[in-house]
């Protein structure tokens, strides 16, 4: 689930990717214009070799099932989409939502182009090696005495999927190119990242769900 | 004052989008169907599974897929060049994914049938997604911007 948008045309130059902030207008009357947007890239050109590694290492390891790094991936992949959306849900969004405008501006341009890559990358790696780690173990058979928690898992993946795919990204990507245009439009990128924020907390506490499904599972 | 230059006003993006029809819901609808689809059938692994629900699942998700793009197209006031290039980025992202996935499919030697099924859910679930990643986009930006 990579969302890659690069946008060439709107990379910033070698010597331009630094915090300076955009030829932008001042504060309006009563401090109430739009602040100042940093430079940044919609997709950190940077991250995408890693990305590529890890999506690489996903396919080799589904394709040697071997067992040990099916189970890197799904238990790395997954223990890191579940802290970060319950960091990002419960405790960073509450700090975001009392911080200065600037500040929350300025955070949300350095923040948000990672999780583009993150978010997506994190996804790929749990679901793909989970399925394979559980058809290598034989759990998703009908016949696996609790193929009913597999079941319930796949619903609740199923969940989380459709309001990251449907809501989370969409809500991403918009407050991205918001940003970078001439003026943006604060009110509405709050809008758009409290959709960010919330749908990170719900998928959070939905991988709480799988967490107890899944440390069943494996105990039982 | 430009549009969008008060901090926090409505602007003319703002304005237009009463005009758009609901591509958004659409969408979430077209990947829930997907998704269940999916889910039917990965339930059933390791024994004879029954196709009908999730044929009809993923018809429904394919007709919405269809009239979501045609309401897209028909959208007069639109961003079309930003619509367009996100939609290229995203496209080739979910290709690759769903590439990823089919081949999942395809190693672990799926049968033909379910095989055919998955093929076409992973084919939508790679239209969809994109079709929503650009429209959110490009339904904030105004008319004329590149």
């Amino acid at each position: 689930m990579t969302d890659v948008a690069i946008d060439p045309g709107l990379e910033s130059g070698p010597g331009s990717a630094g915090p300076e902030p955009r030829a932008t207008p001042p504060p309006g009357d009563g401090g109430q214009g739009p602040p100042p947007v940093p430079n940044f890239n919609i997709v950190p050109v940077r991250g995408l070799p890693i990305v590529a590694v890890l999506l690489i290492g996903l396919v080799v390891a589904i394709a040697s099932n071997n067992l040990w790094s099916l189970e890197f991936f799904h238990v790395a992949g997954g223990g890191l989409w579940t802290s970060l959306d319950l960091f990002l849900g419960l405790i960073l969004g509450p700090i975001m939502g009392s911080l200065a405008i600037p500040a929350r501006v300025e955070f949300t341009t350095k923040f948000m182009p990672k999780m583009l890559l993150i978010m997506p990358t994190l996804v790929a790696m749990t679901l793909g090696a989970g399925f394979q780690l559980a058809r290598h173990l034989g759990n998703l058979e009908a016949a696996y005495p609790h193929h009913a928690w597999v079941v319930a898992s796949y619903v609740i993946v199923g969940v989380m999927a459709v309001i990251a795919l449907g809501l989370l990204e969409p809500a991403n990507l918009a407050v991205l190119f918001e940003l970078k245009k001439p003026h943006p439009n604060g009110a509405r990128i709050q809008r758009l990242m409290k959709v960010f924020i919330y749908t990170a907390g719900i998928t959070g506490l939905l991988q709480i769900l799988t967490l107890f499904i899944m440390t069943f599972l494996a105990s039982h | 004052m430009p549009a969008g230059a008060g901090f926090g006003e409505p602007d003319a993006e703002d304005l237009r989008q009463a005009d758009f029809p609901p591509v958004m819901p659409m969408g979430v609808a077209t990947l829930a169907l997907i998704v269940a689809g999916g889910v039917v059938v990965a339930a059933q692994y390791g024994r004879p599974p029954k196709l009908t629900i999730p044929v009809v699942l993923l018809g429904l998700a394919a007709v919405l897929l269809i009239v979501n793009a045609i309401l897209v197209i028909r959208i007069t006031e639109f961003a079309r060049p930003v619509f367009h290039r996100v939609l290229g980025w995203a496209l080739l992202a979910y290709f690759v994914i769903a590439g990823i996935l089919e081949f999942v499919f395809v190693f672990d030697h799926t049968p033909a049938r379910e095989l055919a099924l998955f093929t076409g859910m992973l084919l939508l679930f790679a239209l969809d997604v994109p079709l929503m990643l650009s429209y959110s986009v490009a339904r904030w930006q105004p008319p004329d911007a590149t």
